[in-house]
């Protein structure tokens, strides 16, 4: 099954995905080659968009993972369930039979419980593989995950391997809190992905803010990304700007010149920190304006 | 046949020692062939060519094995080569691995793929030529070419007369030939095997911090949460009693030593001994992370991680010494804790910051940014070199401001002190 790039990009078209020019090409490569594909960049550029977006677009079933610290195998790949088990052995207990019999009973599929992992290698059609924030869990897991995107089988001590029934398309996200191991880096594809540019912002606000019109979203995407340029702790992503720009199209506002008043006190929906809004001053929300609008 | 031309190439070009082997070959391979030719040609021509560019991407430091290669020829031989706008990012996807070669990688590709006519213009100008500018962006890409050519250059050290090291009144009594190496204030050691022998204590030192260190937390591990998956599994043959228990212990994280050094030039006759430090922590810690700076702050840790102790050590006691003159403590933490904080530092991390406090900055902004620092850290640690000399009270206006929010403030002018923060940071 091959699918061309230019399919890709108008099925991410089709979806509703704004895509920059080059990630295309980054998913037909994920395809053509089989390999997982890595993204960074800072916290609010939609990395996690392009895994749903892909999901999407070959229309299968999306599977997400979100590490933290400390995630370890019961969470991400399987787990018994403990209560089942334990009333399976008291009542088979009762009927007398003998242990070893329960325990093969007890440790059979009908107690397992599938955790993201173990799902993504089980399914009939092959998965989309979110697994978000890799750089959040330990080291000993990126190496476990690892292992699992080369061979796709697990091992359970108590039921023996399971293979992969389908190899499921993995997207790993990476805000860069850790540095991530050179042989993860080396198993995926890498894409970048930057805070778009403003043409393309204004464009993902028209897709995602209903009734909102062209000028408007336009400036909005000006004005943010004049603001990503001022010197914060916390630069707004584009979740941020989509908070705002719904926020100004329900004041059923129009035009942001008309307007500086509402502009700077609606502009909670990008600063998020204290010293931010400190910075970003009634002067130097009206500088901004006068410069994008 | 395209194996051919190539092999000329590579004739000329070790006829002409001043191109750069390593990176002459592929541009001057380019050069002789235009992207229609490789299209036409035979797989193993653009195989070849595209070794080349593997080649000269792990000159500049990409991480390019087999494996890539390989998969590049495949892409190469798919739909996607036949549109430049298709081929780059499918490359570029598929060679970088780290933010960084993604910001490299439009210009090598360029060079490499797109501008051999010019290229070829300035080669035989003699002119150094842009072909040269990756590679060699690889060996500067931590030093902030601006500090180098700053005006402020004498600023600091007039500042800093008063208590100069050339004033050598100041120092600790007692630092004598026949003491131990690890009493004698660094600055007196000049002799070239005591240099080298204070060197490798200095590395020796940073491996036996963090050897200890490890052993610690091993005893200290203990169980707090039962673990159910083991305790079932134990418990079947007790008919599901659960006797016997399993616990989980508790993983303690490592320490993470965050090292920012001041490279300043009244710092100068400590910075090759703390380069070689660094060099030490970066390479025995597992999560170690180093900074220097001076007028502004460069992440080091990259180069530290050369394999090659004394290329890593030269290379970096080099940016050193480019960069000795004013210093904007102030500033460089700022940077720090803007670009560097949210990655390097968690809740078990440790700054250590050398530097005698002498900052050209507003002291009040490095109050604030110190006051930013000790609210994402566990400790702060303040090494002075100065405090190992007789009378020596923090009086610098930058020390003043930085001292409430620090948590130990110790000398660092010989081996001893350095060994004497051991037990503090085991204790974190």
């Amino acid at each position: 099954m091959t699918i061309k790039r230019e399919d890709i990009a108008d099925r991410l078209a089709a979806v509703g995905y704004v895509a920059d020019r080059d990630i295309a090409t980054a998913l037909w490569l994920m395809e053509f080659l089989k390999r997982p594909l890595l993204l960074e960049g800072e916290a609010g550029v939609g990395k996690t968009e392009v895994g749903k977006a892909l999901a999407a677009v070959h229309k299968a079933e999306l599977i997400r993972l979100q590490c933290y610290e400390g995630l370890d195998q019961n969470a991400a790949l399987y787990e018994w369930n403990y209560q089942r088990q334990l009333l399976a052995i008291k009542t088979r207990e009762g009927v007398g039979e003998n242990a070893d019999a329960i325990e093969e009973h007890i440790f059979s599929e009908k107690y397992l419980l599938e955790r993201p992992l173990l799902a993504a290698i089980r399914r009939a059609s092959p998965p989309v593989l979110l697994i978000d924030e890799v750089d959040r869990a330990d080291e000993e897991f990126e190496a476990f995950l690892l292992e699992l995107l080369s061979d796709f089988q697990v091992s359970i001590p108590e039921l023996g391997t399971i293979k992969a029934t389908s190899i499921p398309r993995v997207v790993l996200t990476s805000n860069g809190t850790r540095e991530l191991s050179d042989a993860l880096r080396r198993r995926c594809l890498y894409h970048y992905i930057d805070f778009p540019e403003v043409d393309r912002e204004a464009k993902i606000i028209l897709v995602r803010t209903p009734g909102i019109d062209t000028t408007l979203a336009l400036q909005i995407a000006r004005m943010v990304a004049a603001v990503r340029k001022e010197d914060l702790r916390k630069v707004p992503g584009v979740a941020e700007t989509l908070d705002w720009a719904a926020t100004l199209a329900g004041l059923e506002l129009h035009d942001l010149r008309q307007e500086p008043e509402a502009v700077y006190e609606t502009m909670i929906c990008l600063l998020k920190t204290h010293e931010d809004r400190a910075r970003v001053t009634r002067e130097v929300s009206e500088r901004l304006l006068g410069k994008v609008a | 046949m395209g194996g051919g031309r190539p092999h000329s190439t590579h004739s000329r070009e070790s006829g002409n020692p001043a191109l750069g082997p390593r990176n002459g070959a592929p541009h001057r391979a380019s050069a002789m062939r235009t992207p229609r030719g490789d299209e036409g040609g035979t797989m193993f021509g653009a195989g070849r060519r595209l070794a080349g560019f593997a080649r000269t991407l792990r000159d500049n430091g990409f991480q390019v094995g087999l494996a890539e290669t390989r998969d590049a020829l495949r892409v190469l031989a798919s739909p996607a080569a036949l549109r430049a706008t298709s081929l780059k990012p499918a490359l570029r996807a598929l060679f970088c691995a780290t933010h960084s070669d993604w910001e490299r990688f439009d210009e090598i590709f360029d060079a490499f793929w797109r501008g051999r006519d010019m290229r070829q213009r300035q080669v035989l100008s003699g002119a150094p030529s842009a072909s040269h500018a990756p590679a060699r962006r690889l060996a500067e890409a931590h030093v902030p070419q601006q500090a180098l050519g700053l005006p402020d250059h004498a600023e600091r050290r007039s500042d800093g007369t008063g208590e100069s090291p050339a004033d050598g009144r100041g120092r600790r009594e007692g630092a004598s030939g026949t003491e131990a190496l690890s009493t004698v204030d660094l600055r007196h050691i000049v002799d070239p095997d005591d240099v080298a022998a204070t060197h490798a204590l200095a590395a020796r030192l940073a491996r036996v911090m963090r050897a200890r260190l490890v052993r610690r937390e091993q005893i200290r591990r203990r169980g707090r949460r039962i673990d159910l998956r083991r305790t079932i599994h134990r418990n079947v043959a007790h008919g599901g009693t659960l006797i016997d228990l399993a616990w989980r212990r508790r993983k303690i994280k490592p320490l993470r030593l965050v090292v920012l050094l001041d490279a300043s030039g009244s710092m100068s006759l400590y910075t090759a001994f703390f380069v070689r430090f660094l060099y030490g922590v970066v390479d025995t810690f597992r999560e170690a992370e180093a900074f220097v700076f001076h007028t502004r702050l460069a992440h080091v840790s990259p180069s530290l991680r050369d394999r090659d102790v004394t290329r890593a050590v030269e290379k970096l006691a080099l940016m050193a010494q480019g960069i000795g003159g004013g210093t904007r403590i102030g500033e460089s933490l700022a940077s720090f804790n803007r670009w560097h904080a949210r990655r390097v530092i968690n809740s078990r991390t440790a700054v250590l910051i050398v530097s005698d406090g002498y900052d050209t900055g507003a002291p009040e902004e490095l109050a604030e940014e110190m006051r930013h620092l000790r609210r994402r850290c566990r400790k702060i640690i303040w090494l002075n070199p100065l405090i190992g000399w007789r009378d020596y009270a923090p009086q610098a206006r930058g020390m003043q401001a930085a001292l409430p929010y620090v948590d130990l403030f110790a000398p660092a002018h010989n081996l001893q002190s350095l060994a004497a923060l051991e037990p503090f940071l085991a204790r974190i």
